[in-house]
């Protein structure tokens, strides 16, 4: 028996059903993929610093071999070129590296030598660069040529072009798969609200024959889908934040690695994942409304 | 009372509400389901529409109320060419017809109150206008304790009931009804005709498909009969047959 009703305290009920039993569902697929999503935007950010970092740290150093000539022992021509590097512009600190260091470097190749100094073995001087006007190998070069040392500078440049390259690498691979989970998100946002209004086609129907807009009928499916997509975008970015931080915290100050550092601030690009979520229900709502009014 | 088609066809009138010209239908692809109808019905007229199953009578309504197209020929309706509506204009013109579907069509989350208000709610009114009227026409067609209860739990005749008042419920110009006495007992499908009958006499033109010979027998009201799709005159069916409308 229905409960006793009361005309004057009517109020007008939602056109549409304020649950369905296929909300859950929707919200859970919708939610992962902009999980997904967002940890993928959350990666692509980490990668494109780390590939800062590679790099940036290959541009501010120089490596100088110096040889000794004459009767110039190895260490003081070492010692000289880094007095000469010290003083040119681009440089903050040239610093020739113990013969240990040297030693260090050619032993994979002689074996466990214990006597190398009769073997006129090359010192090493590291040079730190500016970081915002940094020195060129040819300025090194010169400098040490017009004080007669003979050496050869690296800058590195080998190495960066190898970085700079798996660093271009990363960034579009990130961004090609942030691309994918973004477009299948927006694919099955868009799905969802497609096969919900299909579901709702009577209420299309009864509401087109009763004579209410297209527009009208439209909004209708916009705020319900949209309030759905917005929920499952924040649940799905809520989750992938936390995942984020808790990578951040298990990383300690580097991050996850040092080779892919997580930074709080980075955790923010998640914030517009329920707006973007909504936006294409919003609009896979209204292209599908439309059509389904022409069809009926 | 319906005219000459062809005189209606040439003569269009200030009181004519609903004309066709030479109308055909069919869906899709397949055969014509209706085929070359002319009819012209003046305002406040009330028709039958009757017909073998698949003659044509829920396509010919559905032309009216503009949930379809014709495939050929000319509706004119309220005096506009259908066709020609501008499609801002053809929800308010759905807005002044009142339609009980074969199927009913009644949204099973809303309450029988808030299926009745629809009409009413689309058109922009605010409820404090027209809750009492709901409620009166929902108690006059007999559900008046049942305002709150969802469609699922109502028997059919009072499904049936609730469909006619949502239909009624905004006064409509024209009121089609597809089969309105299929689900109820004879002694309802009099109480709902009678209900058509007073709306006619306040004005709406009533038109209502059936295949309850009896009750179109008692009413002596004009018919269109379908037959695969065209109209065509009444077949001899006994005395009570006076009241066959002309095509």
């Amino acid at each position: 028996m229905s409960e006793p009703f009361d005309p004057a305290r009517w109020r007008p009920a939602a056109f549409l059903p304020e649950r369905d039993v296929r909300d859950p569902a929707l919200i859970f697929a919708i939610a992962v993929l902009c999980f997904l999503a967002c940890l993928t935007a959350l990666g692509v950010i980490a990668g494109d610093r780390a590939a800062h970092g590679w790099s940036g740290q290959l541009k501010g150093e120089a490596t100088v071999i110096v040889r000794a000539r004459g009767g110039e022992t190895p260490d003081a021509a070492a010692a000289r070129a880094a007095e000469t590097l010290a003083g040119v512009p681009g440089v903050s600190e040239a610093r020739a590296l113990e013969k240990e260091k040297a030693y260090d470097l050619i032993r994979p190749w002689l074996g466990d030598v214990t006597d190398l100094e009769d073997l006129p073995v090359p010192r090493l001087v590291a040079v730190s660069l500016d970081r915002k006007r940094p020195a060129t190998a040819t300025v090194l070069q010169e400098a040490l040529k017009a004080q007669g040392v003979d050496a050869v500078v690296d800058d590195h440049q080998i190495w960066i072009k190898d970085i700079r390259r798996a660093a271009g690498v990363v960034r579009l691979s990130g961004a090609s798969i942030f691309l994918l989970i973004a477009l299948a998100a927006a694919a099955v946002v868009a799905f969802a609200t497609r096969a919900g209004l299909a579901a709702r086609r009577d209420v299309v129907q009864v509401l087109h024959l009763a004579g209410a807009e297209d527009n009208q009928i439209a909004n209708l499916f916009e705020l319900r889908f949209a309030r759905v997509a917005a929920i499952s975008g924040a649940l799905g970015a809520i989750a992938a934040a936390l995942t984020g931080a808790l990578l951040r915290l298990i990383g300690g100050g580097a991050g996850i690695t040092p080779a892919l550092p997580i930074a709080w601030l980075d955790l923010l690009a998640v914030l517009p994942c329920p707006l973007l979520a909504a936006i294409v229900a919003v609009v896979a709502a209204r292209l599908t409304a439309r059509r389904l009014i022409q069809d009926l | 009372m319906s005219r000459n088609a062809n005189d209606a066809a040439e003569d269009p009138s200030a009181d004519e509400i609903l004309r066709f010209a030479g109308v055909s239908m069919r869906y899709g692809r397949g055969p014509d389901v209706l085929s070359d109808i002319s009819l012209s019905l003046p305002r406040g007229s009330f028709h039958f529409i009757t017909g073998p199953s698949g003659a044509g009578k829920s396509s010919l309504l559905k032309l009216i109320y503009l949930a379809a197209k014709p495939s050929a020929g000319t509706v004119r309706l309220f005096g506009e060419d259908v066709a020609r509506m501008a499609p801002g204009d053809l929800p308010r013109a759905r807005r002044r017809i009142g339609v009980v579907f074969q199927d009913l069509l009644l949204l099973d989350h809303l309450s029988a109150f808030d299926n009745a208000a629809l009409p009413l709610r689309i058109a922009g009114h605010k409820p404090s206008e027209y809750r009492g009227d709901v409620a009166e026409l929902l108690t006059w067609v007999g559900l008046g304790g049942r305002m709150n209860a969802l469609p699922p739990t109502l028997a059919g005749g009072e499904k049936q009931r609730l469909a006619i008042a949502r239909a009624v419920v905004n006064r409509p110009e024209i009121l089609l009804a597809d089969e309105p006495t299929g689900n109820v007992d004879h002694e309802m499908a009099l109480r709902i005709y009678r209900l058509f009958v007073e709306l006619n006499r306040l004005g709406t033109t009533v038109i209502i498909a059936t295949h309850d010979q009896d009750l179109v027998a008692r009413s002596s009201r004009p018919v269109l009969h379908l037959d695969r799709g065209q109209l065509k005159p009444l077949p001899p069916q006994g005395p009570q047959n006076g009241g066959a409308g002309r095509v």
